[in-house]
């Protein structure tokens, strides 16, 4: 560029202007063709990460210590008695990546990353209310019960179903060592109660802390028993470490998770999901299939593992009438859902 | 905007990436434990996430100005309805594995699933006549009137939504709002053009 040209309008004629500095067609088209393909590509990964953030894909398998002491149910006792099927086992990657554990989150593919390095480490469970002998057990004391492998269905509410290998000890076991009174008729748990160790907490999205309730002779069933493991290995965070309860017979969420409490009292508890929803989950909230949920039908329910193809009848109990149909004999199964 | 056929091609890539990932994760088998309650969720949201941005094409052009904007909002109601398809064609062909005889008794079982149809199926006459030609032939005014049941759509797909969670009620909740926020929008500018002396303006003392 000419010095002398410098106060005036920078327009050359086509003569002044070098061949050299002119873009050649084809540079030209290649740069657009870059930039539209730059473009493109950046537009594309953008809305692609997006995607990921806001559908995770589930997370690896966790690693828990290994269960030691454990005591397998002979399979013609264990099955007679309800303690152990053979069906198929649902796999460790479902149980722990499919979890309703609204503590932590309520998508089920987000509570394993969500929990994970919760600290259960110390731990104390308090035993208490109609007792002659209220206790506050640490977690080594709840380890010394002498544990044992129960092969459980377990199926939500929300119409799908696992085969779970749990590792624990009957409630009952506990429950005789503080000894209730002639008054206590109900048992009630209750969770954790620490938004800081719990996130979830901090929304509304249920009323804090979760609480559940048994009848007594509900919970002194063989069949109900605390959980501290699965797959012989300790409770992984997301599925309620480290102690939680497994009342077979009933959907899901009457297994609270992360037990901070137990007390023995004279009254029908409250509990969560009544709390939330009277009309929709009950007290009992026993699986019945011919008792549908008001907003879907309870009939029928996925296994997870199987081909999304299929579904299964569900069945009275859970499948577990023979061990548990008396308890309720006399009792009108709809009005008391 | 002169050329719109290059931005349109990016949206249109972009609008198939979710698709592209969530075919990918399924070959993959990282769909989760319960692969159909997945799918049917992502494909559900992308239909509700579309039908959103389709709506606030409008007042986002009438707010900003920028009204090169409703060259993509065809393209973007368009895809709205291809991933309620694919969120239709999940439920018919996985949940139903196609015994089409036990749909009406599932729609009856769970009023949300009746819904959710009722918003698709108003979103096909949307489909069928979002050319060129069948505005053209439908006449500006008649083919407004008819897409304004995108509204209905739009809300009928929150509430169906809204109608199958549980207890956390935020996300629906959210869609709710915004297509509320959009259709407010739309219903203001109807009642006070922007010509119009403003309401307020009559308001004013007269001193």
């Amino acid at each position: 560029m000419g010095v002398e040209n410098k106060t005036e309008m920078q327009i050359k004629n086509a003569r002044e202007i070098k061949s050299s500095e002119i873009t050649d067609k084809q540079t030209y088209l290649n740069r657009r063709l870059f930039m539209r393909g730059a473009a493109l590509v950046a537009t594309a990964a953008a809305t692609g990460l997006l995607y990921r953030k806001l559908n995770p894909p589930p997370a690896e398998k966790p690693k828990g210590d290994r269960l030691v002491t454990v005591a397998n149910p002979t399979s013609d006792s264990g099955a007679r008695e309800g303690f152990t099927t053979n069906e198929k086992l649902t796999s460790i990657e479902d149980i722990t990546n499919y979890n309703n554990f609204y503590e932590f989150s309520t998508d089920k593919q987000s509570v394993a990353y969500q929990s994970k390095g919760f600290v259960t480490k110390p731990w104390t469970a308090a035993v208490e209310g109609l007792v002659n002998k209220p206790t506050i057990f640490g977690l080594e004391e709840l380890l010394k019960f002498p544990l044992e492998e129960r092969v459980y269905r377990l199926r939500c509410v929300e119409g799908w179903s696992m085969v779970i290998p749990w590792v624990g000890f009957p409630l009952a076991r506990l429950l005789e060592k503080v000894e209730p009174t002639a008054q206590a008729k109900y048992v009630a748990f209750q969770t954790l109660l620490d938004p800081k160790r719990m996130p979830n907490q901090s929304t509304g999205v249920l009323d804090w802390p979760y609480v559940e309730g048994l009848r007594l002779d509900e919970a002194m069933h063989p069949l109900t028993i605390l959980a501290t493991g699965l797959y012989g290995e300790t409770l992984p965070p997301q599925d309620g470490a480290p102690i939680r309860l497994v009342v077979p017979w009933k959907y899901g969420f009457k297994s609270i998770k992360s037990i901070v409490r137990i007390s023995l009292v004279a009254a029908e508890p409250p509990t969560t999901w009544n709390i939330q929803a009277p009309n929709e989950y009950g007290f009992y909230s026993n699986v019945n299939p011919s008792v549908p949920h008001p907003r879907w039908s309870q009939a029928r329910e996925h296994r997870i593992g199987e081909s999304s193809f299929i579904s299964r009848d569900t069945l009275l109990f859970n499948g577990y009438a023979e061990q548990v149909a008396h308890l309720y004999e006399g009792m009108d199964l709809r009005k008391y859902f | 905007m002169k050329d719109a056929r290059f931005p349109k091609f990016i949206l249109f890539t972009n609008a198939l990436v979710p698709l592209a990932l969530l075919l990918w994760d399924v070959y993959h088998k990282r769909v989760g434990a319960n692969p159909l309650e997945f799918v049917t969720r992502t494909t559900g949201m992308l239909t509700l996430v579309f039908l959103t941005i389709t709506l606030a094409v409008t007042p986002a052009r009438k707010i900003t100005g920028l009204n090169w904007l409703v060259k993509f909002r065809r393209m973007l109601g368009l895809f709205a309805f291809f991933y309620g398809f694919l969120h239709f064609l999940t439920y018919i062909w996985f949940d139903r594995y196609f015994n089409l005889r036990s749909v009406p008794g599932d729609v009856a079982s769970r009023p949300f699933i009746a819904i959710g149809m009722v918003a698709f199926f108003l979103m096909i006459p949307l489909a069928i006549t979002s050319t060129s030609a069948m505005v053209k032939r439908l006449g500006g005014k008649r083919w407004s009137k008819l897409h304004q049941l995108v509204y209905v759509a739009g809300i009928a797909g929150a509430l169906h939504y809204w109608l199958l969670v549980k207890s956390d009620t935020r996300l629906p909740l959210t869609f709710a709002f915004v297509l509320l926020l959009l259709l407010a929008h739309r219903l203001f500018v109807k009642f006070y053009p922007p010509g119009n002396p403003a309401p307020r303006a009559t308001l004013l003392p007269r001193d």
